[in-house]
């Protein structure tokens, strides 16, 4: 059974990514972060890269945007907003450690074509880290970074169905580091890091929902980059693989291990500007509206 | 769409009766029937301790249809309550926020402020300081006190508001809770107010019988409120005999009630008329004035019981029992007995202050007492009022006790099947 897509993509993948050149430890805002262990500038650099290359070869056209000095997690383009066709929601971020992150995603977006749509006040909300869509319904996250009440405001504004789940262990504290949609209907997850409503919201909008076990699952597997039929993760996860295989994907492990210190792989060092494979709107007419970079 | 609320959820939203604690109203909107995020909030407001009402509900028709709820939580104290909130806020629940009741100082005795909120006689809840509370003492047509310190309202009546008491104005900041009535599993589920000569009566009876055992089993007051055809009908023995066997715990009556059934008891007539042949006494017209004078140089009804004078009757059991009694007077009042409160502002204050607790009244003949007593009754004790006139039944529900239960029946059969079916059972 091949569960992977065959659908002939209408136009190139486009990413946006923003180089490592000033990612660090630099603070701690979640269990992963130990600002005593610290990263190792050049072998992050190396990853990165390794990232980067594996992404072209597949044919996808990385944009990147400019790393600023003193915003050290703004390599994790992830979380810079949602996307949705031509619109792109900033996010506002939980921690004031990362709020001037805000300002260069909006103007990277409003430069390169996308309409900004902000949230408003109070709801805090954490983009495609939160957020993910697979078929026609967009899948939450909330509680650790980002809000039920944000997440209803982008359902009403874009007029989509939004399902909220409470993430519940401080490990997964986005939606991208225990759950992956791999294409409509099929998608990748943690149980562990849901509650009984969060398992139950998945099993019952899920038609194929893969389980992840808990030793990979803290490896970051279900941070997975998708890119048509390959699925691009952290090495380290030979169990998924197998079965991401079994079902017609092709994966491509990568050692990912500077970017787990501060609570990230693949996934966050990505933000897809032509939305993800498995979201239901991607390739269609909506994209239609978003400028070329 | 999944409307499934039972998975995984134990909730059910039933409606919750509203009686004491404090209460806040959230809204929770989206996608929240798929989400789980509806059943998760109630299952959540029950965990905690908390109990809810959904008051309003709109579930969306696509897919892509936000749905609404709008839900009462209610706690025991108002600490339990914000940890409750603040749980919910997390979940997408908000509080809906209106504004506190607005409240003016009582300018004068006697009086209501201008524009004063009159009150219903049915649940009513203000706004003190961003909370909303129950107001005690729920009786129609009053004003409402706020106690700013204790964050409490009652009811209070206009003859008792003093300068400077803090008395709501205005809609503002007030909310009326309509009674619900239990569907199908109450006896009275079969009856409506709807004054009728053609109801079943053994059915009627025994929904009565019930009513009262439920009330007394919830360890609340069961009021009668009688008048003479009582005595006249040769029924006083019957609600002797309920009063004897523990099934009433106050008594709303006049002067005549207890004239003449006094009367009974010493000299065996009830204006006149001999109990036992229906047929009037020689010098019978005089038995009740008698009574009445005889009574008024003993001092009390009392001290006629206390005395010998007195064996049996209503009063008799009545006062052996340490039932609550309330006799108040009227213009045409012979006398009257010494207990009979003259001053009708008096008499209307006791009254106010024994239907505390009453969960069950009954009304039988009197339409004045029962108007008195329906004003005063919150709509949530039931009425029963027994009237072989279905003009006096009417009356009562036209002024606003439409909770009362009405029956167009003569009241010795009534009260002689109520005796039957309740006394013996305690």
């Amino acid at each position: 059974m091949s569960l992977a897509q065959n659908r002939k993509i209408a136009m190139q993948p486009r990413i946006l990514m923003c180089p490592p050149d000033y990612y660090g430890i630099e603070y701690e805002i979640n269990p992963w972060m130990n600002r005593l262990i610290g990263t190792d500038p050049l072998e992050s650099t190396r990853q990165w890269r390794a990232l980067h290359a594996t992404l072209v070869e597949l044919g996808v056209e990385v944009s990147l945007v400019d790393p600023i000095k003193g915003l050290p997690d703004l390599v994790f383009t992830a979380n810079a907003g949602l996307i949705y066709g031509s619109i792109f929601i900033p996010s506002r971020f939980r921690h004031g450690v990362r709020r001037g992150e805000e300002p260069y995603y909006s103007s990277w977006a409003a430069t390169h074509g996308f309409d900004v749509v902000t949230l408003p006040e109070p709801h805090y909300f954490e983009g495609a880290g939160d957020a993910l869509f697979c078929g026609e319904t967009l899948f939450a996250g909330y509680r650790f970074r980002s809000e039920v009440g944000g997440h209803q405001w982008i359902g009403a504004r874009l007029g989509v169905e939004v399902l909220p789940m409470e993430l519940v262990d401080a490990r997964y504290y986005h939606l991208d580091t225990c759950f992956c949609p791999l294409a409509p209907g099929v998608a990748i997850y943690f149980s562990g890091a849901f509650d009984t409503y969060g398992q139950s919201v998945l099993a019952s909008n899920i038609e194929h929902l893969i389980e992840v076990s808990a030793e990979e699952a803290v490896s970051f597997s279900c941070n997975a980059v998708v890119v048509g039929s390959t699925v691009i993760l952290n090495d380290g996860s030979p169990e998924l693989a197998h079965k991401l295989r079994s079902i017609g994907f092709v994966v491509k492990p990568l050692r990912l291990t500077e970017f787990i210190k501060a609570g990230g792989s693949a996934k966050c060092l990505t933000l897809r500007l032509d939305g993800e494979d498995a979201a239901g709107w991607h390739a269609t007419t909506l994209n239609q509206g978003i400028a070329s970079t | 769409m999944s409307i499934d609320l039972n998975t995984p959820t134990t909730a059910t939203p039933v409606a919750t009766p509203i009686d004491s604690g404090v209460i806040e109203e959230v809204e929770v909107r989206g996608h929240i029937v798929d989400s789980l995020l509806l059943p998760k909030i109630l299952d959540r407001i029950l965990q905690m301790g908390g109990s809810f009402e959904i008051r309003e509900c709109t579930i969306g028709s696509r897919r892509v249809d936000p749905s609404y709820a709008r839900v009462a939580i209610k706690a025991k104290t108002p600490e339990l309550l914000d940890a409750i909130l603040g749980d919910l806020v997390e979940h997408g629940a908000t509080p809906i926020n209106p504004s506190d009741a607005v409240v003016v100082s009582a300018d004068m005795a006697g009086a209501f402020p201008d524009n004063f909120y009159s009150t219903t006689n049915q649940h009513t809840q203000v706004r003190i300081v961003g909370r909303w509370v129950e107001v005690a003492d729920q009786e129609m047509d009053c004003g409402i006190v706020i106690d700013h310190e204790h964050k409490t309202a009652r009811c209070v009546a206009m003859l008792d508001v003093r300068p400077g008491l803090p008395m709501v104005v205005g809609y503002a900041g007030v909310r009326v809770i309509p009674a619900e009535r239990p569907r199908g599993a109450s006896p009275f589920s079969f009856m409506n107010s709807a004054v009728s000569s053609e109801k079943p009566k053994a059915v009627s009876l025994r929904a009565v019988a019930d009513s009262i055992r439920t009330a007394r089993s919830n360890g609340q007051k069961v009021l009668l409120v009688g008048g003479p055809a009582i005595v006249h009908t040769g029924s006083a023995q019957h609600v002797a005999s309920l009063i004897r066997g523990g099934w009433i715990q106050t008594l709303f009556a006049g002067n005549a009630l207890a004239t003449h059934d006094l009367e009974q008891s010493i000299y065996g007539t009830s204006l006149g008329i001999n109990m036992q042949h229906g047929e009037s006494v020689d010098h019978g017209h005089e038995h009740h004035l008698r009574t009445i004078n005889t009574i008024r140089r003993l001092g009390s009804i009392k001290n006629a019981i206390d005395s010998g004078l007195v064996t049996s009757g209503i009063m008799f059991e009545a006062y052996r029992k340490n039932v609550d009694i309330v006799l108040a007077g009227s213009i045409r009042d012979d006398g009257p007995l010494p207990e009979v409160i003259t001053d009708m502002l008096v008499a209307q204050a006791k009254m106010r202050e024994a239907v505390k607790g009453v969960g069950f009244a009954l009304m039988i003949a009197t339409m004045l007492h029962s108007v008195a007593t329906g004003n005063l009754l919150p709509a949530w004790v039931k009425v029963v009022c027994v009237d072989i006139n279905p003009s006096t039944l009417t009356k009562l529900s036209d002024r606003g006790s439409f909770q009362t239960i009405s029956l167009v029946t003569d009241v010795e059969p009534f009260l002689r099947s109520l005796a039957a079916e309740l006394v013996g059972s305690i």
